[in-house]
């Protein structure tokens, strides 16, 4: 046998074994500081959207405790985990980080919507609510069924809505679009799954035919997909995809000669780092906003002087104009803002994720207080409520004109005849299948 | 209704080229060592990425010459760290290695390069060519970077056809394949056979990656191409390098007229949440096949004597 | 000294053929098992139940599937996370259509149903050897994928695609903490692995291991193909459809069919590899070594207190994971199990060297 070279393996095993028992253990975080973790993406399929959105987080923290000594003298301590856009590793995350610091995690942002669908269910046991701003379910925006979940600033259903009213708009009203055909190639995914209620509910009420194309992840296999819309001739194309799917279906379009100037992403299909892989094919496509657009603001003299100049910032000072940097700007601003807000009621001390639900469900961010901020021209005023947990539904048309993000249309506001009706259902479905009593929740 | 179909076969056979580009790495050292290198997806991105970072900061032509010295070099390390420890074991034990390896890579490429998609700027042009716009309506199809790269392949494969036969090391490598021992015993250097197998592998996967890079840009997810890879494989044969391009071509145009074709009718009969059947198509073609010629179209007969 | 058999007598067949002859051994199983059971809830935090111990037993559950149909039978499945999605689907469906069915039924159904698909994919296995095999595996696996990507009844018509199970309950006590759910799972992993290990020790364990070691001689002697590759695909996919439910039921709550990928199957396959093939014991080692090592590469920089950006270190997991692998693999091509029953044979002699 293998004598010699046994004993000390066993040993190297024994010692692994040991220090793998030892991994468990976590360490602690001093009293005075909130605790939040950050799940982002910085590898994999989804990285070059994932990596700017969570370098803007990280950023907006940093220049809190940096400029302003944290919320009321509270600093933010922040710990990013790597989920890869995966469900079960978003969820280990979750379960590692949530308990961390003196008062537990204050919120999580999860960045993908399969996996706020499964936090959703754990979310309201372990008392931390979801900012799932500009995505998550849609019929989450009712606050009385999904008291944990906050989709701030416009769900999927909003963005299909205001997609729907500016293609409308072109055609010369919704009464023009019947007869035509609308494709959605979307991820196959909850994420892309999420419009085709609206899409199909808009095509009842005005005749066009919607056809769905998805694509599985991580999305790069969309030959046959484009194909198929050169076949089928679609007037229109919305785009729901998200990391390489973007640009992969962008250079796809250009490959099958489909005019990108006829294609309109959501949100999360209009960042530069879609655009710029297919060159100078991709002028012409246009995207909706999650209210901003690209390019640096008033925040960014306070980010250049206290994170910047002083090397503590995560990206590239030339990308700090980026469209997913500025939401992650925006994202964590909106996630401070409501710590704050809960401090107000509870006190200046690190707040539980009770007291931030609160505090998110109150969230009032009037146009001065923006200017204030240093978001003006950015974000519109926010106003959440237990009814409303979106707090705002409007959003603009923005094109790429080869080298930048031009804004192209007026403010739409998303239709609430149309969707309000449809979230009342979703959730009282989910209520009934969950065995829920509706109610909004009071926090003392 | 012939326009479409003739359409989407033609883009089938041009992506099913590039597939068997990738199947090619794997018989080549499948044929040699009788390891499943299962790493091949990893190398390709590795490849894909070192030649696109390097290509940002030197002429194209250079950045290929370092890129196959990494690529030699990564042949190299693995012969030296891992499959020289793993002689003689079974086969399962070396695939299980090569994984490891892929994992390995992955990572490895991703932290020395990164994690953003990068370019490959080869200057194919992008815009589509119409066809035969007289007798069909709109034309038929043909993307040139597409074109252009199934070219490319071919001459590979046929490079490579004509290498084993013909020169000296080409008959050495096949030796080595059909026997190991009895090449050892003729004088053959195992060792340096597996070096140059896996160096030309590497070489094929630098090409792979250099054509599905230019295709969809240089990210992670180009790894996963080899997923694509492996129904080709199995269909043409494992020892077979003609069998990777036939099976190549069937997959390619199999997979892309079952989900233009096949799939709307399974939509409809069945009331499914929309298509993606290429996902599937591909493997169920291949083992299909299989049933009928276990060992591929063109592998190679196992004979099992007890 | 400690472990020898010296003064064992059998005095009959039955004790002549237990599963642990050595009075050792079966001391050390009864205790360990009543340490499980009894000691472990004492000082377990939830973290360790939720990520360690929980994933731990149910992925061994599947890598004892696995390791049936690889280890034992010698056929090459990588179609593992296809038929844990049956299961899982299985469950969910039967547990929204009929509440009032007992959890264990409903678990079992899922194995019943897992193992009824597994005999399907598992036909070309009678035409279809080696790699070829592995690789048509891989169709089972995309395609159940996909079907129950798109097949609407799967997931009761969610336009999500994505389900999600409420509370579970064994005869009125609701399994909903950790520390139960864990007794739960630990309960139905020992009686898994015990049925599993007498399987094996059987009449058709050997017949596996026959066809696995030579199966045209296996033929030859009278062993049919047929009875003892489908037999085999039959309970491998049983055990992996279990886990896939308890998996999806305990472990995810709520699930989409991504999260039974090919990635999935690797990581089974990856488990019984490490573990050792063709043993038991393998399976729990090698599901406690792919579950753990992620964890603990993730924990090193912030115990080492070297700061690294997450990307970095996602990066080194990787590297670390494949690198570990191939360690292994030259170190122990056997496996886990098989360190295991080195050490056994020198304690045996211990403390003397032959």
């Amino acid at each position: 046998m293998t004598g010699k070279t046994m004993s000390r393996k066993h040993a190297g095993i024994a010692l692994a074994a040991l220090l793998g028992a030892l991994a468990t253990a976590a360490p602690a975080l001093a009293q005075n500081e909130q605790f939040v973790p950050n799940l982002v993406y910085r590898t994999g399929a989804y990285a070059p959207n994932g990596v700017p959105f969570a370098n803007g987080i990280a950023d907006y923290y940093k220049l809190i405790n940096e400029r302003d000594g944290g919320i009321n003298g509270v600093k933010i301590v922040f710990e990013e985990c790597d989920t890869g856009y995966a469900t079960d590793r978003g969820v280990e995350c979750y379960e590692r980080l949530k308990g961390k610091g003196p008062t537990g995690a204050a919120y999580v942002i999860p960045l993908s919507t399969g996996i706020t669908f499964a936090l959703t269910e754990k979310a309201p046991a372990d008392k931390i609510p979801i900012i799932s701003m500009g995505y998550g379910r849609s019929e989450s925006r009712d606050g009385s069924v999904f008291q944990w979940n906050f989709p701030l600033l416009g769900t999927y259903w909003t963005a299909a809505d205001i997609l729907l009213q500016h293609i409308a708009k072109k055609e010369g009203g919704f009464d023009r679009l019947k007869g035509k055909k609308i494709a959605l190639v979307y991820h196959d995914s909850p994420y892309g799954k999420e419009p085709i209620a609206l899409l199909q509910k808009r095509a009842q009420m005005h005749g066009f035919e919607p056809l769905l194309f998805p694509v599985t992840h991580p999305g790069v296999e969309q030959k046959a997909t484009w194909l198929q819309i050169r076949q089928n001739r679609p007037d229109y194309v919305l785009l729901w995809g998200w990391g390489v799917m973007n640009s992969t279906a962008i250079k796809e379009a250009v490959a099958v000669g489909y005019p990108r100037d006829k294609m309109y992403g959501v949100w999360w299909s209009g960042a530069e780092q879609d655009v710029r892989p297919a060159e100078g094919g991709a002028t012409g496509y246009n995207s909706a906003t999650l209210q901003h657009t690209s390019g640096r603001f008033k925040l960014h003299e306070d980010l250049k002087k206290y994170v910047y100049d002083k090397g503590q910032g995560t990206a590239r000072w030339e990308d700090t104009g980026e469209i997913l940097y500025v939401r992650g700007l925006i994202n964590a601003m909106l996630g401070v803002e409501a710590i704050r807000t809960a401090q107000e009621k509870f006190g200046k001390k690190p707040m539980t994720g009770e007291q931030v639900r609160w505090g998110l469900e109150n969230l009032n961010l009037t146009a001065d207080r923006l200017k204030q901020l240093g978001f003006e021209g950015e974000v519109k005023p926010v106003k959440v409520s237990c009814e409303d947990h979106e707090g705002a539904r409007t959003g603009r048309i923005q094109t790429w004109d080869g080298k930048d993000w031009k804004i192209s249309s007026d403010w739409y506001t998303s239709d609430d005849s149309v969707i309000a009706p449809m979230v009342k259902e979703a959730a009282a479905r989910y209520a009934s299948e969950k065995k829920l009593t509706p109610g909004c929740l009071v926090t003392n | 209704m012939l326009g479409p179909v003739l359409e989407t076969l033609i883009g089938g056979l041009m992506t099913g080229v590039l597939y068997s580009l990738v199947a090619l790495g794997f018989v080549l050292i499948f044929k040699a060592s009788g390891v499943f290198n299962f790493a091949q997806g990893a190398m390709v991105l590795f490849a894909a990425l070192s030649f696109a970072r390097l290509s940002e900061v030197m002429p194209l032509v250079l950045a290929f010459a370092f890129s196959v010295l990494i690529m030699i070099a990564l042949a190299y390390a693995i012969e030296f760290l891992v499959l020289r420890h793993l002689v003689n074991q079974e086969g399962i034990i070396l695939f299980m290695a090569t994984l490891g390896i892929a994992y390995f890579l992955e990572g490895f490429g991703q932290s020395i390069w990164g994690s953003d998609i990068y370019k490959i700027g080869l200057g194919l042009p992008t815009n589509p060519i119409f066809i035969l716009e007289s007798v069909f309506p709109g034309g038929l199809l043909i993307d040139p970077t597409e074109l252009i790269a199934a070219t490319i392949c071919a001459m590979m494969v046929l490079v490579l056809a004509v290498f084993f036969q013909v020169t000296r090391v080409g008959r050495a490598l096949r030796a080595v394949a059909d026997d190991h021992q009895a090449a050892q015993s003729v004088g053959i250097p195992l060792n340096r056979i597996w070096l140059m197998v896996w160096a030309v592998s590497g070489l094929v996967a630098l090409v792979a990656g250099m054509m599905w890079g230019a295709k969809l840009g240089v990210q992670f997810s180009l790894s996963l191409i080899a997923l694509k890879a492996l129904p080709v494989l199995i269909l043409g044969g494992l020892t077979s390098i003609p069998g990777a391009i036939v099976g190549g071509l069937i997959i390619g145009a199999g997979e892309k007229l079952a989900e233009v074709l096949l799939g709307p009718v399974l939509i409809r009969t069945f009331d499914l949440a929309g298509g993606g059947i290429e996902n599937w198509f591909a493997y169920v073609l291949a083992l299909v096949f299989l049933l009928i010629r276990p060992q591929g179209l063109f592998g190679e007969r196992i004979i099992e004597r007890v | 000294m400690l472990y020898r058999e010296v003064g064992q007598f059998k005095t009959s067949y039955t004790a002549d053929q237990a599963i642990f002859p050595i009075a050792q051994d079966r001391w050390f199983v009864v205790v360990l098992v009543a340490f499980a059971f009894l000691a472990v809830p004492l000082f377990a935090s939830q973290y360790f139940y939720t990520e360690v111990l929980i994933p731990v037993l149910i992925l061994s559950i599947a890598a004892i599937g696995l390791n049936i149909l690889t280890g034992y039978c010698g056929q090459l499945s990588l179609g593992s996370g296809g038929f844990m999605a049956v299961g899982a689907y299985a469950a969910y469906n039967l547990a929204l259509r009929l509440p009032q069915t007992n959890i264990i039924l409903v678990f079992l159904f899922a194995g019943v149903m897992a193992m009824l698909v597994g005999v399907l994919f598992g036909l070309p296995s009678l035409r279809i050897k080696g790699f070829y095999l592995a690789v048509a595996t891989l169709a089972s696996q995309f395609f159940l994928e996909w079907a129950f990507a798109r097949v609407k009844w799967f997931t009761n018509y969610a336009p999500s695609g994505s389900v999600a199970v409420g509370r579970v309950e064994l005869f009125g006590i609701p399994i909903d903490t950790p520390g139960r759910i864990y007794i739960f799972v630990l309960a139905v992993a020992v009686v898994l692995a015990l049925a599993a290990k007498n399987l094996v020790r059987g009449r058709l364990g050997r017949m596996w291991m026959a066809i696995r070691d030579m199966d045209i001689a296996a033929e030859i002697i009278g062993i049919r193909p047929l009875h003892a590759k489908l037999s085999a695909f039959a309970i491998s996919s049983f055990y992996i459809g279990v886990a896939g439910a308890l998996w999806a039921f305990f472990r995810l709550g709520s699930w989409e069919p991504l999260a039974f990928d090919v990635n999935r199957s690797f990581q089974v396959l990856f488990m019984i590899i490490i573990g050792g093939l063709g043993t038991i014991l393998g399976s729990f080692l090698g599901a406690a070594f792919i579950v753990l090592v992620p964890i603990f590469l993730n924990q090193l920089p912030s115990w080492l207190g070297i700061g690294m950006s997450t990307d970095t270190i996602s990066h080194i997991e990787f590297m670390l994971f494949g690198a570990i692998i191939v360690f292994f693999l030259i170190v122990e091509p056997h496996g886990l199990a098989r360190l295991w029953a080195i050490a056994k044979e020198k304690l045996r002699l211990w403390p003397f060297p032959y």
